[in-house]
């Protein structure tokens, strides 16, 4: 139980019996103003630390120097004072509210900002592509063979499954549709088609950016917090020389040869489903699917390949060489390495599809 | 007597990070030769003046001298010659994980030398012998323990024999033991190859044992507020924050020591 009893400029808080978390401990504000707060122990059977809470957060406001203890058990004593050796921080740091077009301004300052940074990077990318043609770019082999291994080799399995199942959807939805008009034989020809044409650049590069991309932003964003990013600047070393080339290269290198696979997987998968569902001979089907192969629809295929190999590997390593400092940040910048490649590969898919057009390809 | 060579020297520098200004009027020497100490409790700019004086961040304003040439102003190439001749030992060894020890030294030579490979080697293992992890070339830095990773991070820095060695945090989690390894290391370099070396730390044992010189950085005053010899400093402290970091909280009263 605790009596508080005013007596000019002293406020005496009278403590005894039984005290604990449920005790109750009514000080108003007024009470505490410029007062001297005496905290008296009387006859106090039991205590616990849930009290010293109550009493803490009735009296955190107050100065220290306007605290006195009389007796009150050892214990007691010691956490408050421990607890009241700091004064409390009070709100005068908290951030003012902003308005709405404070923050409008704000959010178009970051964007400008990080779009000069964007096309720095790009820039800082180009440079060390003309070092690298010059021979003097700075890069060791083996990392690029370790990259290669890791975005060629290992992919193989996943982008070969993908392929097949899209290559199997393709031609039972179409077949479902042109069985309509009788024509189902024409499935041959539209899984070679869009296969070649875009969906196996597509589906391989959505698999890259998830697989190779984040792995790209997660290996440099570790890089950063381990500070090697920093030893790399200080030893003189150009970071985009150094990691992003051979992860430019590599998967330059892995991606015409995944979209290879990816059509040859795509058109298996529509085989399947062609034989085994809508039966129509395996011979028949290779023929339809040679008569619709066309030469420029691969490599307009292997083209967007090459695009989103870029795309990927600069998104992974803009958001690992951009990274902060801590676990969060990696987490955060492999988010965003595979968002913005996914979005940058559809806006790239979308510009060449204009400029085929225009070009009549 | 004649005056001790300055190496490094700084003229009301400010650093901080973006619009924020953590420490202002920076001026000190750094003598040829010393073993310097910045000093200060935690969070109040140490690592940011070592990041600035190597170059990595920017300084708001002031100059920096070092080796006679204005680094602040400096063109990226006349930058590089400046760099080159420094080497940094970071937090955590700060080695390149994918590569092993050997390759991790081997990297700044092969950078900035043209010496043939065989060479190389031989400098790399002398380097690893020199930190005391003569044989371990072809581990990787997974594989060692982080007072190794430290002492292969300094093999790292001297790997060009450079004039200025900067640590950050040497003795930032090591045990005692590493840890004095580490600071007689540091006293064993500078003295064999009088390299200046320069110190950003708040561990009291290493600053009394290695320190010939320190800067003192106060928080609250957003400067320097003490400067000198650590030993000395404690013997006549000029005022209450620097001898309470000395003494580790010890009460200040004036007119006593």
């Amino acid at each position: 139980m605790v009596e508080v009893k005013t007596a000019g400029e002293r406020v005496i808080c009278t403590l005894k019996g039984v005290l604990d978390g449920t005790t109750r401990f009514d000080v108003s504000a007024s009470h505490l103003r410029d007062k001297k707060i005496e905290l008296v122990g009387e006859d106090i059977e039991q205590w616990n630390t849930d009290f010293v809470v109550v009493v803490f957060n009735a009296l955190k406001y107050v100065p220290k120097a306007y605290i006195t203890y009389t007796g009150l058990p050892e214990g007691m004593e010691q956490l408050l004072r421990l607890a009241f050796q700091v004064p409390y921080k009070q709100e005068e740091n908290a951030r003012p509210q902003e308005s709405f077009l404070e923050r409008v301004g704000d959010w178009g300052i970051r964007f400008c900002r990080s779009v000069k940074k964007g096309c720095g990077f790009i820039h800082a990318c180009w440079v060390s592509c003309l070092r690298q043609l010059s021979g003097k770019a700075v890069y060791r082999a083996k990392d690029f063979w370790m990259v290669l291994g890791d975005c060629g080799p290992k992919s193989i399995l996943i982008v070969s499954l993908i392929s097949f199942m899209v290559g199997l959807i393709l031609a039972f939805v179409g077949a479902l549709q042109l069985k309509t008009f009788g024509a189902q034989i024409y499935v041959a020809s539209l899984v070679t088609i869009g296969m070649t044409r875009i969906m196996g650049a597509i589906m391989t590069g959505i698999i890259m950016a998830g697989r190779t991309g984040a792995s790209y932003a997660a290996t440099i964003g570790t890089m950063q917090v381990n500070e090697e990013l920093d030893a790399l600047q200080t030893m003189g070393i150009s970071r985009t020389d150094f990691l992003v080339l051979p992860r430019i290269n590599a998967l330059l290198l892995a991606m015409p040869i995944l979209i290879l696979l990816s059509d040859f997987m795509g058109i298996l998968g529509g085989s399947f489903v062609c034989v085994l569902f809508w039966d129509i001979p395996l011979s028949e089907y290779i023929k339809y699917t040679i008569n619709s192969f066309d030469i420029i629809n691969f490599l307009v295929g292997v083209f967007h390949g090459l695009v989103f190999g870029v795309v990927i590997a600069l998104c992974g390593c803009y958001f690992g060489v951009n990274c902060g400092r801590n676990a969060d940040s990696v987490g955060t910048a492999t988010t965003n390495a595979v968002v913005y490649a996914i979005v940058w590969m559809i806006v790239m898919t979308g510009l060449i599809t204009l400029i085929c057009a225009k070009m009549g390809i | 007597m004649m005056k001790p060579e300055t190496i490094i020297r700084t003229e009301n520098l400010s650093i901080g990070y973006g619009h924020k200004v953590i420490m202002r009027d920076l001026t000190f020497d750094i003598p040829k030769g010393d073993i310097f100490i910045i000093m200060g409790g935690s969070g109040c700019g140490k690592s940011t003046l070592l990041r600035t004086l190597t170059g990595l961040i920017p300084a708001h304003t002031g100059r920096i001298w070092i080796q006679e040439k204005d680094f602040i102003n400096a063109r990226p190439k006349e930058k590089l010659e400046i760099i080159k001749r420094s080497g940094i030992l970071y937090q955590g060894g700060a080695l390149f994980s994918s590569m092993t020890l050997a390759e991790n030294v081997a990297l700044p030579l092969q950078q900035y030398t043209a010496y043939r490979r065989d060479k190389i080697e031989q400098i790399v293992s002398f380097k690893l012998a020199l930190v005391g992890l003569a044989g371990y070339e072809d581990y990787y830095p997974s594989e060692i323990s982080g007072g190794m990773r430290k002492r292969a991070g300094l093999a790292r820095a001297l790997a060009l024999d450079p004039e200025i060695v900067y640590f950050d945090e040497p003795s930032a989690g090591l045990d005692p033991v590493s840890s004095k390894n580490l600071d007689d290391l540091i006293l064993e370099i500078n003295k064999t190859l009088g390299t200046t070396i320069i110190v950003v730390t708040h561990e009291l044992a290493s600053i009394f044992a290695i320190g010939k010189n320190s800067i003192f950085l106060d928080k609250t005053t957003q400067t320097i507020s003490a400067r000198g010899n650590p030993a000395a400093l404690l013997e006549n402290p000029p005022n209450e924050q620097i001898y309470e970091f000395l003494t580790r909280g010890a009460q200040y009263e004036k007119g006593t020591k």
